[in-house]
């Protein structure tokens, strides 16, 4: 006599039976893009600020997300700003993680990285593109950057843009301070703006300083 | 583009279901058609995912994977090893030899009971859950299960007998 309990035991093996979640997202992300169904791939990546998130389109890096930001909530924007074709692919990031280990070790200035700017428009773009353009070790105000970007008088407006780089560190609006040389404000939160602007040698490393505890939440 | 109510990662759906999906096409398919067919579900489900309306994505998930499994079911048919290798059993080891016995059993049900049987009793899932898998109604859904155990009890029994329960 076939039972319902019979069915569930000899069915046990079969659905307990363990599932490559990984390789199935990056064979799923091999082939999506081959057909051009794939929108967004990402990537976790390590750095010496915490974890980034870094997502790229077949045009190039459009989101490089702080470590204090909740990983599914990045991804959920992106998903009802671009696409909801989002899967994890490391491996189509490896370019982004590469740059990014070469200048957090100091063996990078300058990213060579294609960008998607399609999150930004307008003045916040003009802005960004701009900053893009800063160079290594150097800094601009926010005058400066709203003048070079046609509007010398929004420099609040430019300060908002820089809010709103969707690629911080990659496009380095920590290179943009106050007239005074006041920090501002940063997305990331100032100690990620310090401590970038320390990397690149713009102020001296505070040996003793503390971690904030109130980072990567 | 994207509607914002819809705007739920992909990914997300892989992390979520993708365990459940394997497990349904564990019993649907040979283990040598799991992978690939797993695959061009999530691939089906990838291509289709900007007009899914979001309500119950494992049920959507489960369905594509059906057609997927109906497909390589016939595809197999078609090629001629198929004559000579029946439709092999999921051989999970660690497993006695009746539960072996049984899985043989279900594997030579019809589609759809076989879908029911594995929707139920390897995910098992709530009938109405079924019932969304499989695009029919739960009385529907009750019934293939129902016809399924019937035929499987007759596997074991040749001549069927008075069945008591009820």
């Amino acid at each position: 006599m076939t039972t319902e309990t019979e069915l569930k035991d000899a069915a046990r093996a079969t659905a307990a039976a363990e599932l490559d979640v990984d390789a199935l997202s990056a064979a799923v992300s091999r082939r999506a893009a081959a057909e051009g169904i794939l929108d967004l791939v990402y990537a976790e990546v390590d750095s010496p600020l915490g974890r980034l998130l870094a997502v790229s389109t077949p045009v190039g890096l459009v989101h490089l997300g702080y470590p204090n930001r909740a990983l599914d909530s990045q991804l959920e924007l992106l998903a009802s700003r671009i696409s909801p074709r989002i899967v994890e692919s490391p491996r189509d990031l490896d370019p982004v993680r590469r740059q990014l280990d070469e200048y957090f070790d100091g063996a990078r200035r300058d990213f060579d990285l294609d960008l998607d700017w399609q999150l930004t428009a307008g003045f916040v773009r003009a802005v960004l593109e701009r900053t893009a353009a800063i160079p290594f070790g150097e800094t601009r105000t926010y005058g400066e950057v709203a003048a070079a970007a046609g509007s010398p008088r929004a420099f609040r407006a430019a300060g908002r843009a820089l809010g709103a780089n969707p690629i911080p560190i990659v496009v380095p609006c920590h290179r943009v301070l106050r007239s005074g040389g006041a920090l501002g404000g940063y997305g990331g939160g100032l100690n990620v703006k310090r401590e970038l602007l320390q990397l690149e040698g713009v102020l001296e490393p505070e040996l003793s300083r503390e971690r904030s505890p109130g980072r990567g939440r | 583009m994207a509607k914002p109510d819809s705007a739920i990662p992909f990914q997300a759906l892989i992390d979520a279901h993708a365990r459940s999906v394997a497990a349904f096409l564990r019993g649907m398919l040979p283990p040598d058609d799991v992978d690939d067919v797993l695959q061009e579900t999530m691939i089906a489900a990838l291509r289709a995912y900007p007009s899914f309306d979001g309500t119950s994505p494992r049920a959507w998930l489960l369905t594509i994977a059906r057609h997927k499994a109906i497909d390589e079911h016939r595809a197999r048919a078609r090629r001629p090893e198929a004559l000579v290798e029946p439709d092999a059993v999921p051989a999970q080891g660690s497993h006695g030899h009746g539960d072996d016995e049984l899985w043989a059993r279900v594997a030579v049900l019809p589609p759809k009971q076989r879908a029911a049987v594995v929707l139920r009793f390897v995910l098992d899932l709530r009938y109405r859950e079924v019932a969304a898998a499989l695009d029919c109604s739960e009385a529907a859904a009750r019934r293939s299960v129902h016809e399924a155990m019937r035929s499987l009890r007759a596997a074991v029994e040749p001549k069927p007998k008075e069945e008591a329960t009820r």
